[in-house]
C-alpha cells in the first residue's frame, strides 16, 4: 500500500496525515527546502531542516509557526517515522523519509549529486516510493565538474577585468548567488543585490562563511561598481535598474545555459551551465539507487523522464505539481 | 582547431559588433593562411559541399551512445540544431587531437567518395578526440552550412577593417567560384585574382522597405519608378563569349535558365545586367507558383522548360566592355541599357518600363494597378543613384501592395531552433473546410519574446500529444496571417499556397469560429 497520495492540495501522506511542500494551505507541511514554489505561505505549522528555519522566517515572516530538525534525527508524526536527510540542492535542503508498518517512502524535493561546497551533501537514501524532479531530465543536460565550474566564472571575470569590464552575474538569489560569491569572492570586491544580500543574513546567522560583499545601491552608488563583481536575481534581467550599470557583460548561471539557443535567446555575453539540480546521469543514478519500486515524476522534463525510467523496468508515472517555478525563472522571465 | 573554437566561443558569446570584430582580428593576426581562407570560405564564401549526410551522423551516435531514437528526437526538439544536439549527447572525449581548421577540413574533404562505413569511422575517431564545443563545431563543419554568431557581411566588414580595405571591395574580391587551395589569402582579399576570373559578379544592389512616401519622393521628377516584379533576382554577365547568371543568393544559377543563355549569347558585346527572371508566356508574368515549380527540380526537363517559358525584365547594367558602371548615376546606366538593349533585334526580354507619374496619387495607383499584372509593388529609384553594394538607405525603396490576410487558427506548433530552442516558435494554421479544419500556412516569425513565451505555455498545457517535435495542440488561440501573394497548390491539402506567410497578429478577441473559410481565401486567388 502506497504511502503517498497526490492531492490538490500538494503530496500527502497518509498514515501521517500531512503534507510535504503543499501549495494550499494546511495544517501540517514538511517543507524540503526553502525555495519559493516549494516552502509557501499560509501553513499552520511548518516542520523543515534547522538551515533552512531562518530562510523561512525571512522568506514568510517572523510570525509562522515552525520547527527545526537535523538531518538524520528521527520523529514520529501520527505513527510514521519521519526523518530528513540531505538533498545536496541547497542550503538545508532534505529528502524527506517517511516509514509505516516496513514501507518507506521519500519525496526528495530538488536534488543534486555535485557537492557545491556550501550544501551538506546528497545522501542517497533506499526507499520503496520515491519522489524525485526531472527538471534536467533529458540526456543532453551533463554538468562539468564543480572545479571547472568554477574556474569557468573565475576566468570570465578575469578577462572582463583586463577589458575593463563589469561581470555582472544572473544567479537565484537562494542558492546560486552564494556559489558565486564563494567562487570568485577572491577575485575583487562583490556588489550583491538587496534580495541576495538579505538571503546572505541567513548564512550568516548560520554561522556559514560567505565572501565579503557590498550591497548593490542603485540610487547613489552605481558608478563605483565599474569593471567590479556583480551578482543580481534573475528577476532583474531586461530591467531598466541593470542597463544602469556601467561596463556591463553579463553572464547567466544556469542549467539552461548548457544550451547555446538558451543562452542566446536571453541574448547573455556569456553562459554558465551551473546548475542545484541533478543532471540526467545522477537523476537515473540516483532512482536506480534508491531501489525504489514506484517512482513518481514531478516537475521538469516530466513525459520524458517517466518515459525513460520505465523503459529502465522501473515503474514509474507523471505527477502534476506546482514546483518547478524557480530554474524556469531565469530564462523565462 | 583550438584558436577556431576560441573565435566561434567568443563571436557567439556577445551580441555587440565591436566584440565580434575585436574577435575576428585577433584570429587573422595569429591564424595561418589556410585557416584564414577557411574563415573566409565557411562565412563568407560558398560552403562545401554536405560530404557525411544526417542520416549517418545520426547513426554514429547511436552505435557510440545506443540512445533510442525517440530520446534522441526529444533532445534534438530542445535543442534545435543536430550537430549541439549530438555533442551534447556523446561521453566526454578520452584524448585531444590537434588538428588545426585546416587540416580537419582537409580530412573531411578527403571522405568525398568514400564508404560509409569508411566515414563512420572518420566521424567516430574524431567525436573521441574533441572537447564539446571543437566537436560541435566539427559536427558544424561536416554539415555544410555554417553560420555562427556573425553573418556574412559582417565577417567581410571585419575583414576590410582589419586590412584597411574597403569593405565593397573585399566583397567584390572574394565573389564567385574560387578555388581556395591555390590561393593566397591577403592576395585574394586584395582583389589580386578578381580580374582573371569571367564568372565574378558584382554584389547586388538591394532597396529598403520605403517608410514615408510623402518624405521621400519629394520632386517626382528626380525618381524612377517601376513595377516590382516577382521573380528572382538574376545578374547576366557576358564576357568573353561566356555567359553566367548568378542569383542574388550568390549562387551560380546558369544551368536552370539555358533559355536566358541562348538569348544573352545572341547579343553583341561584353557586359553585366541585373534584371528579374520571371515566368512568363502568352505576354503574361505568372504567379510566382510556376517558376517556384520549375526551380524546384533537380534536374531540369524539356518537359518544364516548355510549360514554365521564363524571360527576363532587365533593368540595370552594372558593366559594359571591361567598364565597371556603377558609379554612374541611374539615368546614365538606364539610358546605356536602353541603347544596348535596342541593338539587339526582337529579343526576347524585356526592359522593365519605367512608370510615368507626376504627382504621389498617381504614384499610389500605380501601386494599387500592380498587383493585377503579378507584381508586388513598385520600386522607387533615385535618378541620379549609384549601384550601391548591398542594403543602403535613401537611393533604392521598395513600396509593395499591402499584404493580404486571414484569420488562421493555430493547430501544430513545434519548437524553434538556435535562439528560439525550447521554446514553441514554429506553427502551422488552418481555415475552415466546411465542419474541418484544413491546414493552410506554415509561419515562423511575426511574435514578441513575450508572445513566443506564452504561446508555448498554452501549447505545453493543451498538447494532444506529448511526445515528437510536433504537438497537435487544441485550435483556440487566432492570429491573423498575412501574406504576398496566394496561388493554387498540388502539395497542400488545402489546394493553396501562400507566398511568404508571416503572422502579423494575435487575434485575442476572436475565437476558432471566427475564422476564414477556404472557398472565401479561394477568391483572393487571381
Amino acid at each position: 500500500m502506497s504511502l503517498l497520495e497526490f492531492r490538490k492540495e500538494g503530496i500527502y501522506c497518509i498514515p501521517g496525515g500531512f503534507y510535504i511542500d503543499p501549495w494550499l494551505p494546511v495544517d501540517q507541511a514538511l517543507i524540503t527546502h526553502g525555495h519559493a514554489d516549494h516552502a509557501r505561505a499560509g501553513m499552520k505549522r511548518y516542520l523543515c531542516h534547522h538551515f533552512t528555519v531562518p530562510i523561512l522566517k525571512i522568506r514568510l515572516g517572523d510570525e509562522i509557526q515552525v520547527q527545526g530538525i537535523t538531518y538524520q534525527e528521527r520523529i514520529t508524526i501520527n505513527g510514521v517515522e519521519v526523518s530528513f536527510h540531505p538533498a545536496g540542492h541547497i542550503i538545508g535542503s532534505a529528502q524527506i523519509r517517511m516509514q509505516y508498518k516496513g514501507r518507506v517512502a521519500v519525496v526528495s524535493g530538488d536534488y543534486k549529486l555535485q557537492n557545491d561546497g556550501i550544501s551538506t551533501p546528497f545522501e542517497l537514501v533506499p526507499c520503496h516510493e520515491f519522489v524525485t524532479e526531472s527538471t534536467f531530465g533529458l540526456p543532453i543536460y551533463n554538468w562539468d565538474s564543480v572545479d571547472e565550474q568554477n574556474k569557468g566564472l573565475q576566468n570570465w571575470v578575469q578577462q572582463n577585468q583586463q577589458m575593463g569590464k563589469t561581470s555582472v552575474f544572473v544567479g537565484y538569489s537562494l542558492g546560486k548567488a552564494q556559489r558565486i560569491l564563494k567562487a570568485v569572492g577572491q577575485l575583487g570586491p562583490i556588489y550583491v543585490h538587496r534580495s541576495i544580500a538579505r538571503l546572505n543574513q541567513a548564512f550568516e546567522e548560520l554561522d556559514i562563511p560567505l565572501p565579503p560583499y557590498h550591497i548593490l545601491d542603485f540610487e547613489e552608488g552605481i558608478k563605483q561598481v565599474n569593471q567590479q563583481i556583480v551578482i543580481v536575481p534573475p528577476s532583474l534581467v531586461g530591467t531598466n535598474i541593470i542597463r544602469k550599470i556601467p561596463n556591463m557583460a553579463y553572464g547567466i548561471c544556469s542549467g539552461w545555459m548548457a544550451v547555446r539557443g538558451a543562452r542566446r535567446w536571453r541574448s547573455a555575453d556569456a553562459g554558465f551551465a551551473i546548475s542545484d539540480h541533478a543532471d540526467w546521469n545522477d537523476l537515473i543514478e540516483v532512482v536506480k539507487g534508491t531501489g525504489a519500486e514506484q517512482v513518481y515524476v514531478t516537475h521538469g522534463q516530466t513525459a520524458i523522464f517517466t518515459k525513460y525510467i520505465n523503459e529502465l523496468g522501473i515503474e514509474a508515472s507523471e505527477i502534476t505539481t506546482a514546483f518547478g517555478k524557480e530554474e524556469d525563472e531565469t530564462i523565462a522571465s | 582547431m583550438k584558436e577556431f573554437a576560441v573565435l566561434i566561443n567568443q563571436l557567439d558569446s556577445t551580441n555587440k559588433t565591436n566584440q565580434k570584430l575585436e574577435a575576428i582580428s585577433l584570429f587573422l593576426k595569429t591564424a595561418e593562411n589556410a585557416d584564414k581562407l577557411w574563415l573566409l570560405n565557411l562565412f563568407a564564401g560558398k560552403r562545401p559541399r554536405r560530404i557525411v549526410g544526417t542520416k549517418l551522423l545520426r547513426e554514429c551516435l547511436i552505435y557510440k551512445t545506443g540512445i533510442s531514437d525517440w530520446l534522441f528526437q526529444e533532445s534534438y526538439a530542445s535543442v534545435g540544431d543536430l550537430a549541439e544536439t549530438i555533442s551534447l549527447l556523446l561521453p566526454q572525449p578520452s584524448t585531444y587531437l590537434d588538428f588545426s581548421l585546416s587540416e580537419w577540413m582537409e580530412k573531411i574533404q578527403e571522405l568525398s567518395g568514400k564508404s560509409d562505413e569508411e566515414k563512420k569511422e572518420f566521424v567516430l575517431w574524431a567525436w573521441d578526440g574533441l572537447p564539446h564545443l571543437e566537436r560541435f563545431i566539427f559536427n558544424k563543419l561536416l554539415g555544410g552550412s555554417f553560420r555562427i554568431g556573425v553573418s556574412s557581411k559582417g565577417m567581410i566588414n571585419a575583414i576590410a577593417k582589419e586590412y584597411n580595405l574597403d569593405a565593397n571591395a573585399v566583397a567584390h574580391s572574394i565573389m564567385g567560384k574560387w578555388d581556395f587551395e591555390e590561393l593566397d589569402f591577403d592576395t585574394l582579399i586584395q582583389g589580386g585574382y578578381s580580374d582573371s576570373n569571367l564568372s565574378k559578379p558584382y554584389p547586388f544592389c538591394l532597396a529598403y522597405p520605403l517608410e514615408n512616401l510623402e518624405s521621400t519622393i519629394l520632386q517626382p521628377e528626380e525618381w524612377f519608378a517601376e513595377n516590382k516584379w516577382d521573380g528572382i533576382r538574376g545578374q547576366i554577365i557576358k564576357r568573353k563569349g561566356e555567359v553566367f547568371i548568378w542569383s542574388r543568393g550568390e549562387e551560380l544559377v546558369t544551368d536552370q535558365f539555358p533559355e536566358i543563355v541562348e538569348e544573352v549569347l545572341k547579343w553583341e558585346d561584353d557586359f553585366v545586367l541585373d534584371g528579374e527572371i520571371i515566368a512568363f508566356a502568352e505576354e503574361q508574368v505568372l504567379n510566382f507558383t510556376f517558376l517556384q515549380k520549375r526551380l524546384n527540380r533537380k534536374k531540369l526537363t524539356e518537359k518544364f522548360i516548355k510549360e514554365i517559358p521564363v524571360s527576363m525584365y532587365l533593368y540595370d547594367i552594372l558593366e559594359y566592355k571591361d567598364v565597371d558602371y556603377r558609379q554612374f548615376p541611374m539615368v546614365e546606366r538606364r539610358k546605356l541599357l536602353r541603347n544596348l538593349y535596342e541593338k539587339q533585334k526582337d529579343s526576347a526580354f524585356m526592359l522593365s518600363p519605367l512608370l510615368e507619374f507626376s504627382s504621389l496619387e498617381e504614384l499610389g495607383d500605380l501601386r494599387e494597378a500592380s498587383r493585377d499584372m503579378n507584381s508586388e509593388g513598385l520600386m522607387l529609384k533615385a535618378k541620379n543613384s549609384i549601384y550601391h553594394t548591398g542594403r543602403k538607405k535613401g537611393d533604392w525603396w521598395k513600396w509593395k501592395v499591402d499584404l493580404l490576410t486571414i484569420d488562421a487558427v493555430l493547430i501544430y506548433a513545434q519548437k524553434g531552433a538556435g535562439r528560439r530552442s525550447g521554446y514553441y516558435t514554429d506553427y502551422t494554421f488552418a481555415v475552415r473546410d466546411g465542419d474541418n479544419l484544413v491546414s493552410i500556412a506554415k509561419a515562423y516569425s511575426g511574435l514578441t519574446d513575450k508572445e513566443i513565451q506564452e504561446v508555448s505555455r498554452f501549447v505545453n498545457k493543451h498538447a494532444i500529444e506529448k511526445f515528437g517535435p510536433v504537438r497537435t495542440v487544441k485550435p483556440e488561440l487566432v492570429f491573423e496571417i498575412a501574406f504576398e501573394g496566394i496561388g493554387w497548390s498540388s502539395r497542400h491539402k488545402s489546394g493553396v499556397a501562400l507566398r511568404f506567410p508571416r503572422i502579423l497578429r494575435w487575434r485575442k478577441d476572436k475565437t476558432v469560429t471566427d475564422i476564414d473559410e477556404l472557398e472565401e481565401v479561394k477568391k483572393m486567388i487571381k
